[in-house]
């Protein structure tokens, strides 16, 4: 099968079976739980994993009699967001009701927006300059949670009823695989950078659905199909390329793709028909009575426009020129809000932004998911940029040599004392005493007449077979570079 | 509900909504939807928390229970 | 038994303020009375007399122990069974709640609390407040004072009884259509519905959001006043509340007053005897000092149906999380969670309540929405402009409350076309979200029974004070609240 991510999008999708042409047409709804403390029309301090059914109140159990009262942090983040993706938030705004019967979804409706949304347009460019707009984002209330694997029943918590969700919904603009997982950490480092969501997808913070149908280039939409189910970036981009697959395969055997939703089995790689009955859904939506509507004026976005930093996007341009970093580190270093914050920190205390950039994209990266530290994610790092800074001086100066360096880094994080103590206290400061090192050299040159006689004949490298006994001699300690300067002017001293 | 019920409320609703009929009757042209009786605006409240309801309490109406869950018939996963 | 009326709220919280009454002696009073009278009129759904005498006995400590006291200390009152009170059963008269508990109280519910007053019981309702009559309840309907054989009006069938009858001076009912104006004049008492907004909605049983208001009932227009301060203000908890502190009320009588008379309330096919009433009751304003204006209210008209239509949507929706899963009675149904929503629904709600729904599922129903829902809130904005435009020359309108007095069980309860219509006079008034009260106005003689008839004062939005100062003026000038009904429980205690 001819994978998408070697053809550049615009080709499309070639069938393996037939070589004919067809073209992907995909749009992407995403669910992101945003990170205010409380829920959305009530004071429940929701987190994740808290015990069943510890979280919720009259409100978001729906409890007869209960009124929802919206919360200003949740739409703040909302529009937050909106102005980042450079979309439109029209002046006047409601929230609707929208009715189904689930076992998660106590109301009996969700209160959500559906014909004046808070925000309309705007949209990501990729890199191929290509942009996928956004058709809407709007706010709406999460659904609690139906637990089917405790044997013949279904259980219930509602912990989860009533967080506050942002949906974004693009326009069918995305054509491949690679450019949903593109717009998709795309949107993740806005959400993040913004503060409006961590985009935990484990912790279903963020959550994606697909629609995708195929069609001939030139030719009229085909049938979509919806995808569920799909819990990581990956899946979405391997549930796409299986879609893809399936669906040229049932037109060119001159089958029919019917209009339904399928789930991922991450498992097997495929998508699987639901088994539940797909029939259209009337959701009677009518303007939520108890919520008045809102305004979202000038002052209001103004505020929230002021309080977008500045987006991984111009953060990479301006390491690239400022720092002079290459494209690789800089995008690994602005994948994270968390880590693009320590880096400029650290790289602004140290003065030595390249090596900052080495040390947090390598050594610190290395700590996360680390047996003994135990650290689930970069902001879980216990150090802080001046703790790296001290590091960096640390071995600039030669005081430690950079293996010192990691040593004294995982120290500093594991105990939270301080360099100047643990490098004394594991003995990690290199031996720079002339008199020492001159000694450990004469030793090491004796008996090495032929070495000796290629560092004079000019061999590349020759030095090197000196080094392993000088630094065995020093214990490991002795300053590389005086090292091989001493070795240097001994055998230039030597006839 | 019952076919006796259903019966009854046919006609019933028939007759009601033949009451309904004069409203299409009337000139709404240019009228703004009276959406809510509500004079306010931009009601919005501080993302402060309140106490949550213990899981007892939270259960205590519940007709069917099982650890701290609230038990239904076993359904297939989705909305609806 | 016997005609003595049972002291007001005032007096009441005065004197137990004063210490010449205890709270506990105020409860056991309500509560003998209760017990001489609920069985014959089917007044309560659930008393809860322990309740009922702790509180009384925490208000003695408190003022025992130099506490203030609030302004309804002691002061017996009762609930109807669609609000909230932590622990005490509120099953809006439907089997579907049966035996539900509030896990939390109604904020004003709580602000009666605060003030010393002591709730002691929920009385009887259309079930979910969907009727006129009390014949909806799936525990009996309850009977009206004046002649047990008629109803008491409803949907605040039994709270209405509940002061009519003389055992508590104080009730509190929802108003939605006309569910407390029309069993107050039914019955022959006050009773006020605020403007939409005045008293916070948190722990009223929704029926339909954009219309329901806690509205009181009493004897006195001063107790009225006194229960509407005390539970209006703005409400953390309820986004539809104004924006306004606790109601300040106004001193004054009506000299000068512009009292609109819309033509439209009163039609030719208004029976004779209540026109009479009611122009007997102009008349006496005009004696007042008050000028008499005739009005037009041209949409009047279409208000049965646009209420019908926007009551049910808003029903329909507020109904749908009755599903048996985390509280009320469960029908397992045939194993699967659909048969089980579809087996607790049948056995659960009336037919009146599952009418309601089927309508109000229709009429937002996708391809009808704009025929009907849609349509209705353009012509429920039409009926406010008529409100407002009568009141840019009117200070307030007047009208029937109802357009017959009380009618007999049974009489109506098979067509719910003409029992819908006797809410005609009442739901503009709904609509537009305006203030309005009935007034005790007179009476007339059916079948050889003397039976109250109402009037209704309405004001502009926000002018509850003056809506309530005219009913004061009224009051002071006649007797009709101050009969009481061949059924009362007045001699007890």
């Amino acid at each position: 099968m001819s994978s998408p991510s070697t053809a550049p999008a615009a080709k499309g999708y070639v069938s393996p079976t037939t070589g004919a042409q067809w073209v992907a047409v995909i749009g992407l709804e995403c669910h992101v739980q945003l990170s205010t403390r409380t829920k959305l029309f009530c004071g429940c301090e929701y987190h994740f994993g808290a015990a069943p059914n510890s979280i919720t109140c009259p409100v978001c159990t729906a409890q007869p009699g209960v009124l929802p009262v919206l919360n200003r942090e949740a739409l703040a983040l909302a529009v937050r967001v909106a102005l980042a993706l450079g979309a439109n938030v029209p002046p006047k705004s409601k929230f609707d009701r929208k009715h189904y019967f689930y076992c998660d979804l106590p109301k009996g409706y969700q209160i959500s927006q559906y014909d004046q949304p808070f925000c309309n347009g705007g949209g990501i460019v990729l890199a191929s300059g290509r942009k996928i707009r956004l058709t809407r984002i709007h706010l709406e209330e999460d659904a609690g949670k139906a637990i089917h694997d405790r044997g013949d029943m279904t259980l219930v918590d509602l912990n989860r009823a009533g967080v506050p969700l942002i949906e974004s919904v693009t326009e069918a603009d995305v054509e491949s695989a690679e450019e949903a997982h593109e717009y998709l950490t795309a949107l993740k480092e806005i959400l993040q950078f913004t503060g409006a969501s961590d985009c935990d997808m484990e912790k279903g913070e963020l959550r994606c659905d697909v629609n995708i149908s195929m069609r001939k280039p030139g030719e009229p939409w085909r049938t979509k199909v919806e995808v569920k189910n799909l819990n990581s970036f990956r899946h979405v981009a391997a549930a796409i390329e299986h879609e893809m697959a399936r669906q040229v395969e049932v037109y060119e055997s001159g089958g029919a793709i019917r209009q339904e939703t399928r789930l991922f089995d991450p498992d097997k790689g495929v998508t699987r028909a639901m088994r539940s009955k797909e029939s259209a859904h009337d959701y009677r939506y009518f303007a939520e009575p108890d919520l008045p509507a809102f305004r979202i004026d000038a002052s209001f976005q103004d505020r929230e426009r002021g309080a977008i930093p500045e987006l991984p996007a111009a953060r990479r341009e301006r390491y690239a020129k400022q720092f002079g970093l290459g494209p690789k580190d800089c995008a690994a270093l602005t994948s994270q809000r968390v880590v693009a914050d320590f880096f400029e920190a650290a790289a602004r205390l140290s003065e030595r932004p390249k090596d900052a950039a080495n040390w947090i994209l390598n050594e610190m990266n290395r700590m996360v998911g680390d047996a003994e530290l135990g650290y689930a994610h970069f902001g879980e790092i216990a150090l802080k940029p001046h703790d790296l800074t001290q590091v960096i001086g640390l071995v600039t100066a030669g005081t430690i040599q950079t293996a010192g360096g990691r040593t004294l880094l995982r120290a500093m994080a594991r105990t939270g004392r301080s360099a100047k103590v643990l490098v004394v206290e594991l003995a990690l400061e290199q031996v720079q005493d002339a008199g020492a090192i001159e000694a450990w050299c004469r030793d090491a040159l004796v008996g090495k007449e032929k070495i000796v006689a290629d560092v004079k004949a000019g061999k590349p490298n020759a030095l090197n077979a000196l080094l392993g006994p000088v630094m065995k001699a020093s214990g490991g300690k002795a300053n590389a570079e005086i090292v091989r300067a001493t070795l240097q002017r001994l055998i230039d001293a030597l006839p | 509900m019952g076919p006796a019920e259903a019966a009854a409320f046919g006609p019933q609703l028939v007759a009601i909504l033949a009451q309904f009929e004069a409203l299409t009757a009337v000139d709404v042209e240019g009228v703004e939807p009276m959406t809510t009786a509500s004079a306010g605006e931009n009601v919005l409240r501080a993302d402060a928390p309140a106490p949550s309801l213990h899981v007892d309490l939270a259960l205590a109406n519940a007709p069917a229970r099982v650890d701290d869950f609230y038990r239904v018939p076993k359904t297939v996963g989705g909305e609806e | 038994m016997s005609g003595a009326p049972i002291e007001d709220a005032v007096a009441l919280a005065g004197r137990a303020a004063r210490g010449e009454l205890s709270a506990r002696q105020a409860a056991e009073a309500a509560l003998e009375r209760v017990d001489c009278l609920d069985r014959r009129l089917n007044v309560f759904l659930a008393v809860d007399r322990e309740g009922a005498l702790r509180r009384a006995d925490e208000l003695d400590a408190r003022r025992a122990s130099g506490h203030a006291s609030g302004p309804l200390h002691g002061v017996p009152i009762a609930l109807k069974a669609n609000m909230c009170l932590e622990g005490v059963e509120s099953n809006c008269a439907s089997k579907i709640l049966a035996g539900y508990r509030a896990p939390y109280t109604a904020t004003f519910v709580q602000r009666l609390l605060d003030a010393g007053a002591n709730p002691i019981g929920m009385t009887n309702m259309d079930e979910f407040a969907m009727g006129s009559s009390s014949e909806n309840s799936a525990f009996g309907p309850t009977r009206n004072p004046w002649d047990e054989t008629r109803t008491p009006g409803g949907s605040s069938s039994g709270s209405a009884v509940a002061v009519a009858a003389g055992i508590v001076p104080i009730a509190l009912g929802s108003d939605t259509g006309g569910s407390v104006r029309q069993p107050a004049a039914l019955c022959g008492i006050h009773g006020f519905k605020p403007t939409y907004g005045r008293i916070s909605r948190y722990g009223l049983i929704a029926f339909g959001s954009s219309l329901d208001q806690v509205s009181p009932f009493a004897r006195t227009v001063r107790d009225l006043e006194l229960v509407t301060h005390v539970m209006s203000g703005t409400d953390v908890r309820d986004s539809t509340c104004l924006d306004e502190p606790q109601l300040n009320l106004e001193d004054g009588d009506v000299r000068g007053l512009r009292v609109g008379v819309p033509k439209e309330y009163f039609p030719d096919s208004l029976p004779r005897d209540v026109r009479a009433a009611c122009d007997a009751a102009l008349a006496t304003l005009e004696r007042l000092g008050a000028v008499l204006v005739p009005v037009s209210l041209p949409h009047s008209r279409h208000a049965i149906p646009t209420y019908y239509v926007v009551a049910t949507a808003e029903a329909s929706s507020n109904l749908a999380r009755f599903d048996g899963v985390r509280y009320g009675t469960r029908s397992e149904g045939s194993g699967s969670l659909q048969s089980m929503y579809a087996a607790t629904r049948e056995a659960g709600f009336g037919p009146e309540v599952k009418r309601r729904i089927l309508l109000g599922t229709y009429v937002l129903s996708a391809g009808y929405y704009d025929a009907w829902y849609g349509r209705a809130l353009k012509v429920r904005a039409l009926l406010r402009r008529d409100f407002e435009t009568a009141f840019e020359d009117v200070d307030v309108v007047v009208g029937p409350t109802s357009p017959e007095a009380a009618f007999r069980l049974g009489e109506k309860s098979n067509d719910p076309v003409a029992m819908y219509l006797s809410d005609v006079l009442t739901v503009p008034v709904s609509l537009a979200g305006i203030p309005a009260i009935s007034v005790p106005c007179g009476f007339v003689t059916v079948d050889g029974k003397r039976l109250p008839v109402g009037l209704q004062i309405a004001g502009p939005s926000r002018a509850d004070a003056r809506v309530l100062r005219v009913a004061r003026a009224f009051e002071a000038a006649t007797d009709f609240a101050r009969e009481l009904p061949p059924i009362h429980a007045g001699g007890v205690a």
